[in-house]
Parts: structure tokens; C-alpha cells; sequence
């Protein structure tokens, strides 16, 4: 079965068949859609939704439903997901699932609401205070806008830790068709951990304080562990590669950007190819190396170099000392097709 | 604290790896009074089992080496939201949020406020102290006038520093608090008398009846700089003359246990009951990508245009997207969408070059006319003058959709008379029905507009065959 809608409805449609039971959320936009279909459709099935004071709220309404042992979202942009960054610390910190969704507009500050991915270093490396990482999904289409919300469900409470979508302004208000997911996700048994108000679980415990310093050294050990194991979880896509001279890489809306302008390159004699991470953190560093070895590259990305930076030192973590140019636009502008036609003919000349 | 085992705390406390049977407090410290009096409470109502309570930041940050209950460690000052989100995950569960001044005062108060406004299922135990304890006496919203602190070392001087602030009263202007009282630890009568309002608070949770709150006013030896006597004779001295000790609320006689929540549908119920979905899209690598671009102000249609067309698109099975670009306002600003119609998965879905180009104003024709792919078609609105130089291989075709929808008593029915003309011009390559079938489909909520575009399609494609055929 088929609907034609938003990618941000999209998200709660995926949330929902992963079995999400609370929402929290402050309205931003460009994601407020998912709060105005949360709002519908939630309570529509017996499931919670509130519109929290502020994002700050929000996040540690998320970390209370989360220690409840309850799957919970909320979504937001820029200005909200700095608001949150506390919240996930603590999450994290405490080993706590929930799925936050940025869909990103345009900063610094204010900035406005048209589509960037400035946020990248802020999802990708943590955002908050302490060491810790979030696993991060970046969907390209109204589809993944739902399959990756469900999947982000599925590997926070795999690793019990905060898991991100992270979109962007145009992903969120485009509309195509979205397939429905076949089935609804199974729950998560959480008693062994989640404090239920019952027999049960009153044992448990759900803090990420540790007076002594030997006890948080070890806490914090544990976690690095946790984040290594999520390399098991990483997922990209190539296209057009096989015979690529020239590998555009890129994530999110950039993605299929640089697929139309790949496919444009080939029409006029220059063989691209296009490799996206579908996960950014774990990132795809192996199949990335593999992908670009032998061949020039071109990182394509709505943000100041953020993303390029990126892909050079997981290519230098794998043992490619490797120049990758760089096709952006910041501000709301959103690179186009031409624009990467017109940068990637420079790369190869 | 004494030997005495007390039902509902652990036997021992057990912290750096040490067991013991002594808090952590100091000495003359009211916090162990008050961990007691919240557990006695708690047993007694027999809801050990149900009971949750958020550890704030701030010295009970450790209240889970005591309590044997559900335990929860907050954020400073964020106990409130994480203590609604408990009790709406676990209708069941009776949650304490347990705060110092600071944590629910300062930092937390909007948290706690909002919390108290929506009337959230929760036992708040305020700790007023008059400072901040863990942290190392630093001023609190609730320092009283003149008292010296870390950060008052003059004494706190409210034209700069503000009045100390009375929570409860704050709280009891809003509508849906059941309890508000404040207490005092300070001496053996008003131990028992923090003790019924403690009991109470936690018989509105185990009733399921609604949001309580108790201050409680408690002495901080260390900070004060006093010794344990002198600080219970300051908190009934100073501190209860600023903050007067009583009931300030109760409702629980007439207030309504909550009530069970109502059946509903599954998701998959809920989702997949519609019998009018659109099939999966299938590749068909024959079929030409067409991009069109939909342009006018805000308001004219242009936006459901799009749509109109990116569903029949849908009905034949083509991939599609749909891609809206606002002006800075909402209403009345330049709107735009692109749409893009493929027998493949769509790369960009921003249309930067159309094969089809709708302009419903000036603004647009002049953005967008020059970005038109060779062999296009521009239909402009009667309104707008074709001034501009027409890119070669480039079919400009006007149409009066705006004149026609006023002329018809429909004015809002130009994105309709624009549809005709798509049609009548065949320049989408989809069925004339599938485009109708769009149409008619997105007035489904008024049925009255259904035939009231049949009429006007009609009129549109008769003024066409009239005018441009």
C-alpha cells in the first residue's frame, strides 16, 4: 500500500510502525509537519504526544519516557537540536534509546529556513559535553524518511543509546510515494534495565553519575567499546561506480543532487559516479576507500566543508592520504545540478 | 539517621564501594528527615512497588542509595519533564520529582511550572533551603533578603538580585494543581505536620488524581555557617516569616481520578484502511523524465497544482516527487514547486530546468522563462506581457486562467483553468482521466467542488479550442 506524502510525515508513519509510544516535541520549522502529524496520528492509536515548552523539555522528556523503558521521539531543526544537545549527553551517558529527527534549515544562529546541512559535525561527533556518539542515519528520499526512522528505533535500543536522523529542510517538505512497512516492528523487552513503576524493575537504576573518577574512566570505556561494535551497522550506496573516474560523495538531498549530475556528466563524456553513506556514524570508511581508490572525488554538501573534512580523515583512517574537492552552498542556497557539472569538469580537466 | 532499619530504604548504603549505614548529609541536615518521611509514606500507602523518584542535581543526587524503589537520575533542573514523561509512560507508576531550590527554582522553574500548569501525575518535593547546598552555598531564588552567600557576599540585594522567590504562591494561580503546601523540618511538631502533607501528596498519585506540590523548608547547616541548632531556629525564625508554613491547596475531595484510556485502532489499522492508494511505482527505463515547474503568488493554487499532476503521475505508475519553494511569507509571497516525473528513482527533485513551465505572475515568468529545456512549453497567465526574448525551441502559450476562474465565479479556480490547459495541450504525457481523477480527488472533503470544476474544466477546454486550436 502507497501514500503520497511529506518526508516529514513520513518519519512519524515510520515511527509509528517501530512501535514509538511517546512523542515530545516544540514546533520549528521546517519540521514542524512531523509534530502536526504526530499530533493526529499518535493519540489517533493510543499512543502519547505533547507539545513540550521548549526543546530542553523535549529531550529530557525523552531520557524520562526512554528510562521508562518506552520507545520515544521527538524532531526539530537547528536552533532546537542545539537545545537538545544536554539532554543527549545524558541519554547517552545513562545508555538511553530514543530517536531524535533534525531536520536542518540553514544557520548560524536564526539563519533561516531553507534547507543546509550545517549540523553535521554537531550529529556526527556528539554535540553535547563528554565523550560520546550518537548513531546518525541520513535518509535521501521520502521512503528513507520512514525506513530509517524505523531502523534508527532498531539500532538505539541494539546499542541503548540516542539515535539520529538526520534531514534536511528539503527532504522534510518534498512529497513522494512512500510503500508502507510490511509489518510492525516487535517491542523491545526493557525490564531488565527501564524503570517501569512496578515489582519488576524497581531495582533498576538509570543515572550517568560516577563520584569516582576510576568508576567513570570504566563507564566511559564501556562506551567507546559499544561505539566500536557499531561498525557491524554500517550502510551505503553506490551508483554508477563500477567504471567511475570521478566518485561524487555525498549524503541526504546532495545525494540524488549528484546522482542527476553524474548521470548529466556521462551524457557528456565523463564517467561519475555517486557513493552516499546511508549511516554516518558508524561512517562507511572500508567501502568508502574502496569506492574512491584509483579514482578523483568530490564531495557535494550543503555546508561549509564540514562533511568533506569528514570523508578525508575516515580516507586517512583507512590509509588514503587523498585530495577531495569540494561543491558546496550554505545559506539556504541549494547546490545545483550545474553548479556540480560545472565543479566536477574543473576536478577533471 | 538511626540504626533503625526503615522499611522502603536499603539495609545499607552502599557508596565508593563502602557499605554503611549513614547518609551522606551533614550533620543537622534536613534531607534525611525528608528521604524518611517520603518513604514511611510510601510503604505505608503500599506503593513500594510503584513508586518512581527522580534524583536531581544537587545534594539528593544520591537518593537512590536509599530509596528501594524506582530510581531516575535527572538533569539539574530538568526533574519536571523527566518525571511527566515517566508517569504518561507508566499511568501506574506513582513518580516523586524530588528537587532542591536551585534545580526547581532557577534553573528547572519553567519545567516545573508548565509540569504544575498541565497538571501532570506527579509528587514534587521542593527542598528550600535558602541556598545552594552541593554546589557549595551559593545564592538560591530562595536566599532571603540581606543573607550573605558565595555569590551575595554583601548580602542579597534585591534591586539587583530580586525578592526571594515563594513558589507555592506562583503555583497557586494556576487552575490545576490538586495540593499545595509548604512545610517546615525544623522541630518535632512541624516534622509531623511535613509528614501529613508528604502522605498526601502521594495519596493523590496512588489515587490517580493529579499534580501535588510540597516545599519544604529545611536546614543547611554547612552553608548557613551555623550549627545544627541555630539553623532549625533560623529556618523557624527567618526562614518561616518570609515563607509562611500551611496547606495552601487542597482539591482532593473533589478532584477526578483520571480517567482509563479510550480503545483504538492499530497502527496497521489506522494506516492501511484506504482503498483509493495509488500502486508502487515500477521502472520503465523507455519512459522520458518530464520536469515541470509550477510558479505564481502564494494562494493562486500553484502548490496543489503540482500535486494534482505528481498523482496522476502516480496512477501510471511513474516515479514522482513533489518539491514546494516558499517566499519568506506564507500568504501573498512568490510560491513555486517542482515536480518530477520519471520511469526511474528521481535524482534531484529541485526542477532547475523545466520542460514545462506554469507561471501564474510576472515575477515568475521573468525568473524562470530564460531556464526552459529546449523543445519546453511555457503556459502563462493572460496577465502577464510577454516582454522578454523566448528561448529558442521554447512554445509560450497564454492562457486567461485568472480572467476565466473571475468570469466563471470561481476566482480561486485559476490553478483548475491551468490544468485544462495541460491537458488540452497534452504536454504531460499523462491521461486526461488520471489528471481529472487528481483533481476531483483533492476536493474530497467538499464535494461541491467537484462539480463545480467539471463545469469549469469544460468551459476552459471549450475557451481553448475556441481560441488556440
Amino acid at each position: 500500500m502507497t501514500k503520497f506524502v511529506k518526508g516529514n510525515e513520513a518519519v512519524v508513519i515510520g515511527a509509528l510502525y517501530a512501535g514509538c509510544d511517546m512523542y515530545f516535541g516544540y514546533p520549528i520549522t521546517p519540521a514542524s509537519e512531523i509534530a502536526h502529524a504526530a499530533a493526529k496520528w499518535f493519540p489517533s492509536i493510543g499512543r502519547e504526544f505533547l507539545q513540550a515548552e521548549c526543546e530542553t523539555a523535549s529531550i529530557n522528556m525523552l531520557y524520562g519516557a526512554a528510562a521508562a523503558g518506552k520507545l520515544t521521539m521527538t524532531a526539530t531543526s537547528g536552533p532546537g537540536f542545539s537545545l537538545m544537545q544536554e539532554g543527549v549527553s545524558y541519554m547517552a551517558g545513562a545508555n538511553l534509546p530514543g530517536v531524535i529527527v533534525n531536520v536542518m534549515r540553514a544557520g548560524p544562529g536564526l539563519g533561516n529556513v531553507y534547507p543546509e546541512q550545517g549540523d553535521y559535525n554537531q550529529a556526527v561527533k556528539g554535540g553535547g559535553h563528554g565523550n560520546y556518539q550518537c548513531i546518525v542515519l541520513a535518509p535521501a528520499s521520502v521512503q528513507e524518511m520512514c525506513d530509517l526512522t524505523m531502523r534508527a528505533f532498531t539500532l538505539s535500543f541494539k546499542y541503548l543509546t540516542p539515535a539520529i536522523v538526520l534531514a534536511d529542510g528539503l527532504q522534510g517538505q518534498m512529497m513522494e510515494t512512500l510503500v508502507l512497512p510490511e509489518k510492525e516492528l516487535e517491542r523491545p523487552d526493557t525490564a531488565s534495565w527501564a524503570v517501569h513503576g512496578d515489582a519488576a524493575t524497581r531495582k533498576n537504576l538509570i543515572t550517568s553519575i560516577f563520584l569516582d573518577a576510576p568508576a567513570q574512566e570504566n563507564h566511559n570505556l564501556n562506551l567507546q567499546e559499544k561505539y566500536r561494535h557499531m561498525g557491524e551497522d554500517v550502510d551505503s550506496d553506490t551508483y554508477l561506480c563500477d567504471d567511475a573516474e570521478l566518485v561524487l560523495v555525498a549524503y541526504g538531498i546532495c545525494s540524488r543532487i549528484a546522482r542527476t549530475a553524474a548521470e548529466t556528466l556521462r551524457a557528456q563524456g565523463i564517467k561519475a559516479g555517486v557513493f552516499r553513506p546511508i549511516t554516518l556514524h558508524p561512517f562507511p570508511q572500508d567501502a568508502l576507500a574502496k569506492t574512491v581508490e584509483g579514482r578523483k572525488a568530490m564531495v557535494v554538501e550543503l555546508s561549509a566543508g564540514q562533511f568533506r573534512d569528514d570523508v578525508m580523515l575516515h580516507l586517512a583512517k583507512a590509509g588514503r592520504f587523498q585530495e577531495v574537492s569540494l561543491c558546496n552552498r550554505m545559506g539556504g542556497m541549494v547546490v545545483s545540478v550545474d553548479e556540480v557539472v560545472a565543479a566536477a569538469k574543473i576536478v577533471m580537466a | 539517621m538511626t540504626e533503625k532499619k526503615t522499611l522502603g530504604m536499603y539495609d545499607s548504603f552502599i557508596r565508593s564501594g563502602k557499605e554503611t549505614r549513614a547518609t551522606h548529609y551533614c550533620a543537622g541536615c534536613g534531607h534525611g528527615i525528608i528521604h524518611k518521611l517520603v518513604t514511611e509514606a510510601m510503604v505505608e500507602l503500599g506503593i513500594q512497588d510503584r513508586t518512581v523518584i527522580i534524583n536531581p542535581i544537587g545534594c539528593s543526587v544520591f537518593g537512590y542509595y536509599y530509596w528501594d524503589c524506582g530510581n531516575v537520575g535527572a538533569a539539574h533542573g530538568r526533574a519536571a519533564a523527566v518525571a511527566t514523561a515517566i508517569n504518561r509512560a507508566h499511568k501506574n507508576a506513582c513518580v516523586i520529582s524530588y528537587q532542591g531550590d536551585g534545580d526547581l527554582a532557577a534553573i528547572g522553574f519553567n519545567h516545573t511550572f508548565q509540569a504544575a500548569n498541565r497538571g501532570e501525575h506527579i509528587a514534587v518535593i521542593f527542598v528550600n533551603n535558602a541556598i545552594y547546598g552541593m554546589t557549595g552555598g551559593q545564592m538560591a531564588p530562595t536566599t532571603l533578603e540581606g543573607m550573605k552567600t558565595k555569590t551575595s557576599p554583601f548580602g542579597r540585594d534585591p534591586l539587583t538580585c530580586g525578592y526571594p522567590m515563594h513558589v507555592c504562591e506562583v503555583l497557586n494561580q494556576l487552575k490545576a494543581p490538586v495540593y499545595i503546601a509548604r512545610v517546615s523540618v525544623a522541630d518535632t511538631k512541624r516534622i509531623m505536620q511535613a509528614r501529613q502533607s508528604i502522605r498526601k501528596a502521594l495519596e493523590i498519585q496512588r489515587d490517580a488524581k493529579g499534580y501535588a506540590f510540597v516545599e519544604v523548608i529545611s536546614p543547611c547547616p554547612t552553608n548557613l555557617g551555623l550549627d545544627p541548632i541555630k539553623t532549625a531556629q533560623f529556618c523557624i525564625d527567618q526562614m518561616e516569616k518570609e515563607y509562611p508554613v500551611g496547606v495552601i491547596r487542597d482539591l482532593t475531595a473533589t478532584a477526578e481520578p483520571r480517567k482509563p484510556d479510550a480503545a483504538t485502532p492499530t497502527c496497521r489499522e489506522y494506516f492501511e484502511n484506504d482503498e483509493s492508494q495509488a500502486p508502487a511505482a515500477e521502472v520503465d527505463p523507455s519512459a522520458k523524465e518530464l520536469r515541470l515547474k509550477f510558479a505564481g503568488f502564494g494562494g493562486q493554487g500553484i502548490l496543489s497544482l503540482g500535486i494534482c499532476v505528481a498523482e496522476a503521475a502516480r496512477m501510471e505508475k511513474r516515479f514522482t516527487t513533489w518539491y514546494p519553494s516558499y517566499g519568506p511569507e506564507q500568504r501573498g509571497g512568490s510560491a513555486s514547486c517542482s515536480v518530477v516525473i520519471s520511469g526511474t528513482p528521481v535524482g534531484s527533485p529541485a526542477v532547475d530546468h523545466p520542460d514545462v513551465l506554469v507561471c501564474m505572475n510576472q515575477p515568475s515568468y521573468e525568473r524562470f522563462l530564460s531556464e526552459v529545456n529546449p523543445g519546453g512549453t511555457v503556459i502563462v497567465d493572460s496577465t502577464v506581457p510577454l516582454n522578454l526574448p523566448v528561448p529558442d525551441g521554447v512554445k509560450v502559450v497564454q492562457m486567461p486562467a485568472i480572467d476565466l476562474s473571475i468570469k466563471l465565479g470561481v476566482p480561486k479556480a485559476a490553478n483548475t483553468m491551468m490544468l485544462a490547459a495541460l491537458m488540452k495541450l497534452n504536454v504531460t504525457g499523462l491521461k486526461n482521466e488520471n489528471l481529472l481523477n487528481a483533481l476531483y480527488a483533492s476536493f474530497k472533503k467538499k464535494p461541491a467542488l467537484v462539480e463545480k470544476n467539471k463545469e469549469l474544466v469544460k468551459e476552459a477546454e471549450q475557451w481553448i479550442e475556441d481560441n488556440l486550436k
